[in-house]
């Protein structure tokens, strides 16, 4: 039965990562751009989420200020990567080490904790029926919105230019513009899910980011392998990720109540996505490429 | 229409790779002027067009379309004069897009993206009659993913998207070298009937001396960088491949050794 007992805190959890892998969704699939920002900004969601509620400030605007912080460090690697011309990656590790110590800062200290008993939050452990009602409707708000936004002629632009560049500068597209756009949001998603998590787990820790684009990737993946079949939908592609965060904490519940050391998680989470970012590659190695309709 | 003045541009400038590869080209096309363009490895063809379009700034001279100066204007703004088709069918679409979505992205070149629907249903009406006239039956599958059609479909769906808005000026990039014989005719065709439909001003890379001779009102052909034979009107008309190679020898004081353009 202990399992049971873990399984509504595995499927909040598993959502407020599935937030997060809403984020990442938009700079990895949609602008291929792997953004290691997330590592950091996840962090400075939740710490300022923390710092705020702490000194008594509304829940809902620390969320907002950390939302609005997400995208200040998703503007920051876009520009390093735009304008200064450094590659994707690095443009996240630098952002990533610059949010160390800007969370550390924020805190004034490596850890702060944010006592639900104490202060109004929105979610939190110790009341998981609310939490994983509120935890659906953000992940509803937070879908409708995006289905929404990539459908405009903004949101379209963005698209292309994660799909291709040259294609989209000889269309009058400003790809530059657009890969900060989607790197803003993103984060700013990011952090949103940081605040939450904060809440839930009741502690912002200067720590807690660290593989987080890991996590979000397996929640990519997991939900794009479980779901990819049932439809092409933009909307249901945003609500695979949040499914496959769940699954994803489902089994790292699962694992640990069968008894294994919770230090290997990360490697164990690491060498899964390992596995499924390989599938692709060998496949198309081993198998002749599909003939193609003639025109 | 377009004003190509002195532009020179030089690759990997001080490197043993250094190459010239734009050397004093002048060119001026006008309005309504159809113009092929050929040109053995390395003469430039495909810089000449890339200097128009604004890929780099070139090291000197001036780039002028439609009486506006554009040399240092950057590519995607330079994109609302333009549109352009390129040699490998991947680079004109975007694959994980549908076909009215990169139709609807080439609507709105050269104007601002807000946050109005990508593609209204006005637009899928328009782009629904505009399909049917390729008769390849795309028209039926608007929202199918670009990614699944073939080099050809995809290059006639590239051409669509280039003259989309009436251009000031259309960029053809060797756009069938990659295509089966047989479609590159067949899109070939195609990019005469829209360039004629819409009296486009187009510059037509073809590294095929007869579609050259055939296609246009204008021929150009390019050696190290500069424009060396120049024909239009009746004369090109009455042009031969044999006739092009004299030309040619005669010119540049070379033998013509790109064999591939002798053979096609």
């Amino acid at each position: 039965m202990g399992l049971l007992n873990a399984m509504p805190g595995a499927i909040a959890q598993g959502m407020i990562w599935g937030i997060m892998a809403i984020g990442l969704y938009i700079s990895y699939k949609i602008l291929d751009f792997a953004d290691l920002t997330v590592d950091g900004s996840i962090c400075t969601g939740a710490a300022v989420c923390a710092m705020l509620v702490t000194s008594g400030v509304n829940v809902w605007a620390a969320m907002a200020v950390s939302l609005v912080a997400g995208m200040i460090a998703g503007f920051v690697t876009g520009i390093l990567h735009t304008l200064l011309g450094i590659p994707p990656i690095l443009s996240g590790i630098l952002t990533q080490l610059m949010l160390w110590s800007v969370n550390l800062k924020i805190m004034g200290k490596a850890n702060q904790a944010l006592n639900a008993r104490q202060f109004k939050v929105v979610v939190t452990q110790l009341n998981k029926g609310s939490t994983i009602l509120a935890l659906v409707l953000f992940c509803i708000v937070i879908i409708a919105i995006l289905y929404w936004f990539f459908g405009t002629e903004l949101g379209c632009a963005i698209r292309a230019t994660g799909n291709n560049l040259n294609m989209s500068r000889a269309q009058g597209i400003n790809t530059k513009f657009n890969i900060v756009l989607a790197l803003t949001v993103s984060n700013g998603i990011v952090a949103l899910a940081g605040a939450l998590l904060a809440q839930y787990s009741g502690a912002a820790d200067i720590n807690m980011g660290r593989g987080a684009i890991v996590i979000g990737l397996a929640a990519i993946i997991i939900g794009n392998a479980l779901l990819s079949k049932i439809s092409d939908n933009f909307a249901v592609k945003l609500f695979s990720a949040v499914f496959g965060g769940i699954i994803y904490y489902i089994v790292y519940q699962s694992v640990i109540y069968m008894g294994l050391d919770p230090d290997l998680l990360k490697m164990l989470s690491a060498i899964v996505v390992a596995i499924f970012l390989a599938v692709p590659y060998w496949k198309k190695q081993f198998t002749k490429p599909k003939k193609k309709e003639d025109a | 229409m377009l004003e190509i003045k002195h532009v020179y541009k030089t690759f990997n400038p001080g490197t043993i790779n250094e190459k010239v590869a734009l050397n004093d080209l002048s060119l001026t096309l006008y309005n309504g002027d159809f113009v092929t363009v050929i040109g053995g490895n390395g003469a430039g063809k495909s810089t000449m067009l890339n200097a128009v379009s604004g890929v780099w700034k070139p090291d000197g001279g001036k780039i002028i379309i439609d009486g506006k100066d554009v040399t240092s204007m950057p590519e995607y703004k330079r994109a609302k004069f333009l549109g352009r088709v390129f040699q490998d069918p991947m680079m004109g679409t975007a694959a994980d897009m549908s076909i009215e979505e990169n139709l609807a992205l080439a609507k709105r070149r050269g104007k601002r993206r807000s946050l109005s629907w990508g593609v209204t249903g006005k637009e899928r009406k328009e782009f629904k009659e505009l399909l049917s006239q390729l008769e390849l039956g795309l028209e039926n599958r608007m929202t199918s993913k670009v990614g699944l059609l073939s080099g050809g479909q995809r290059q006639a769906i590239t051409l669509l998207m280039a003259a989309m808005n009436k251009p000031k000026l259309l960029l053809l990039d060797e756009h069938t070298a990659a295509l089966d014989p047989k479609t590159a005719e067949k899109v070939l065709n195609i990019s005469d009937s829209i360039i004629k439909e819409n009296n486009l001003t187009t510059l037509m890379i073809t590294h095929n001396m007869r579609d050259a001779i055939r296609h246009g009102n204008r021929l150009i052909m390019l050696h190290e960088g500069r424009i060396i034979i120049d024909v239009s009107g009746e004369e090109k008309m009455n042009l031969t491949v044999e006739d092009l190679l004299e030309m040619f020898n005669k010119a540049s004081g070379d033998e013509f050794t790109n064999d591939r353009a002798i053979l096609s």
